[in-house]
């Protein structure tokens, strides 16, 4: 029979008794709800991950030359922790020999970073601020850009003026009702004039990303940021995914022969891409993946059987009917296959079911929770092909049952 | 074994019962073309629960194509096991079966398949249409196991309603159908695959005289057109409708005679 023909049929049998089908499918719907749903918020948080957070502290294609990595998710040991300890820290020296190493597509800024208290005139208490020390690539890497003010001049650069460019925090705290370009802010006693404000970079898991200062590497703030001729990392942008990879590993052999190492010997350094900074959560994804694979597996098991019970009843209650297409010449596999694709239709309709009902789970978790949602559709394809295996599994033995079938025992079935 | 064939000088077109009892007695030989049915020496066992029933004892019949036979006998004769046999439905336990020059009687579930599919056709008398399928539907299903395409598939399907005179209710469910309606899609269901034999197993059993009548009709102008008729009854004034009547009793042909004879024995109406 052809397969067309047997879905057709299949369809018209799931139609013919609507409310049965509803409860024999509602196992795999059930199911496939839950594997789209955990898919779905898991899928969600990990693009808030990588968006929200990971990126807006990694720029896109890029990797900090560090003493130690700067994002740490995850458990730390003591060992691990001594050993970042031990490490020496990357030198104003460094910056020449790595740079000149680089294609020249590259663009990179050196930085620094620490929080200061910061205070204006216009506001009597002071307030801690993220203050950044850069060379003259960083708002290209960062792909930052004013919106009130001006990026800092070559000659600002150079000569290390007393000039900042602040966040959106910054300049709602410290320049209340103000503009607060042309306006001072006093950092360890030494007034900064800001020049820009920066547009606004959002907040991930309530810490806000704007309140940041950012002055020229050689201004005096760099002083207080870090000990003598230390900075904290190079941050290098490569122009495409592909020279990712080999620029890291152009900086590396640098960095090792600096700080000569021998081929034994481990970094004492740490190249961070936005991927290493990702590891920890991509650890834990993977058990929230399984767990949201694992928990729908036992509903689609109950589901099996389910369906395989009604299959079961299905081919006593249509014993004279596989009687009578035996005897107009349906052979064991046509009969084998109507039943198998009847259970698997059946069940792939729960599937096709519960991605929508999973689709709308997702939906509103993302909108009474802060939790967001991201329907993939790899879990689409996977919820519909489960189903559909379920229902095939499911279906088997009832349909060699039905294909075993003596015909002249059936056609004289009630 | 041919003592079972009780002797009745059937001639031309049936042939005469020497020729029967040459082509049934050929043991292991494939019989000529205008045999449709040659059955040697068939027997059936049934393994009841311990007890052996010997339904059918021994059975020859040889019918030729175009030939309008009944098969009559007691209950417990072996006629519908006969029939089963001889609609490929289930094999025999010893015996050649020959069925349109082939042998069947060893052939597998599925090969069996392809046989009913394309060489009989089933009228039962419970009708055995599916419920929930329109007459249309019904009478394309050997099609679909014959593997024709769906437009054929309909064309073909509703000229054999047209056939049997039910062209106008191809979208009726048997639900929807009388009783001799029912009867004639199973007849038209039967005729759409052009088998061999059409296989009728009480084709009236479930109708009244007028309706029976009616579907005897049909039978009869079936036969006038060349096709092989074979029906199961136990009815004698139905089986006096066919051209021969085989009598079965204890699982052997007790009779073979033609239609005068019996009509004449039995003092029916001819």
């Amino acid at each position: 029979m052809p397969f067309v023909e047997a879905i057709r049929l299949a369809l018209q049998q799931i139609w013919v008794q609507k409310l049965k089908s509803f409860f024999t499918l509602l196992g795999v719907m059930i199911g496939v709800t839950f594997l789209i749903a955990v898919v779905s918020i898991v899928g969600g948080m990990s693009r808030y991950m990588t968006d929200q957070v990971v990126g807006k502290i990694m720029a896109v294609n890029s990797f900090e030359l560090r003493h130690r990595p700067n994002i740490n998710l995850g458990e730390m040991t003591e060992e691990r922790w001594r050993e970042l300890r031990r490490r020496p820290r990357i030198k104003e020296s460094d910056i020449q020999p790595v740079t000149d190493a680089l294609p020249p597509d590259v663009r990179w800024a050196a930085v620094g970073n620490d929080n200061l208290s910061a205070q204006s005139r216009y506001v009597a208490k002071p307030r801690q601020v993220n203050a950044f020390t850069v060379t003259d690539g960083y708002f290209d890497v960062k792909k930052m850009a004013p919106v009130s003010g001006r990026l800092f001049s070559p000659q600002e650069y150079e000569r290390g003026m007393p000039v900042i460019v602040i966040g959106q925090d910054v300049a709602n705290y410290f320049f209340p009702a103000l503009d607060p370009v042309g306006r001072e802010l006093v950092v360890r006693g030494i007034p900064y004039t800001v020049v820009g404000v920066m547009e606004k970079q959002g907040s991930a898991f309530g810490i806000s990303f704007d309140k940041f200062i950012v002055a020229p590497h050689k201004s005096p703030i760099n002083r207080y940021v870090n000990a003598h001729n230390v900075i904290d990392a190079i941050m290098i942008q490569t122009a495409s995914r592909e020279g990712l990879l080999s620029t890291m590993e152009t900086v590396r052999q640098v960095m090792r022969a600096r700080h000569h190492l021998r081929p034994s010997q481990k970094d004492d350094f740490e190249l961070e891409t936005s991927d290493s900074a990702l590891e920890f959560w991509n650890k834990i994804k993977s058990y929230l993946v399984f767990a949201g694979v694992a928990l729908p597996a036992i509903g689609l098991v109950v589901g099996a059987i389910v369906i395989m019970n009604i299959m079961l009843v299905a081919v006593a209650e249509r014993t004279r009917e596989i009687g009578i297409r035996k005897s107009l010449g349906a052979r064991r596999r046509d009969i084998m296959s109507q039943f198998l694709v009847e259970s698997a239709t059946l069940s792939t309709v729960g599937a096709a079911l519960g991605v929508a009902t999973g689709f709308a789970f997702a939906k509103l978790i993302a909108a009474v929770t802060p939790l967001p949602a991201a329907v993939e559709l790899w879990s689409v394809l996977v919820g519909i092909g489960i189903g559909a295996g379920v229902g095939i599994v499911a279906g088997v033995y009832p349909a060699s049952r039905a294909s075993r079938l003596d015909p002249i025992t059936a056609l004289r079935a009630e | 074994m041919s003592q079972d064939i009780v002797h009745d000088s059937l001639e031309a077109p049936l042939g005469s019962t020497a020729e029967r009892q040459a082509v049934v007695g050929a043991a292991g030989a494939a019989p000529g073309q205008d045999w449709v049915i040659v059955t040697r020496g068939i027997k059936r066992e049934y393994d009841m629960g311990g007890e052996v029933v010997r339904a059918l004892r021994g059975v020859d019949v040889a019918i030729r194509r175009n030939e309008y036979v009944a098969i009559m006998g007691p209950s417990g004769s072996g006629k519908s096991t006969l029939m089963n046999v001889i609609g490929c439905l289930d094999t025999p336990n010893a015996g050649e079966y020959w069925l349109n020059g082939t042998q069947v009687s060893k052939m597998s579930d599925d090969a069996l398949a392809r046989v009913r599919n394309k060489e009989i056709g089933f009228v039962f008398q419970t009708f055995n249409l599916l419920p929930r399928a329109s007459a249309l539907h019904n009478v394309e299903l050997p099609l679909v196991y014959a593997g024709v395409p769906g437009e054929e598939r309909r064309r073909r399907a509703k000229e054999a309603l047209e056939r049997v005179q039910l062209g106008g209710r191809i979208d009726h469910r048997p639900n929807e159908l009388s009783g001799g309606q029912r009867q004639r899609v199973a007849i038209a269901r039967a005729l759409v695959n052009n088998p061999s034999i059409l296989l009728a197993d009480e084709p009236t059993g479930n109708l009244d005289s007028a309706t029976s009548e009616e579907i005897m009709k049909v039978f009869e102008s079936l036969a006038d057109q060349g096709q092989t008729v074979i029906m199961v009854t136990h009815e004698p004034d139905i089986a006096a409708h066919a051209r021969r009547v085989i009598v079965l009793r204890d699982g052997m042909v007790h009779s073979d005679e033609r239609r005068s004879t019996f009509v004449e024995k039995l003092g029916l109406p001819a």
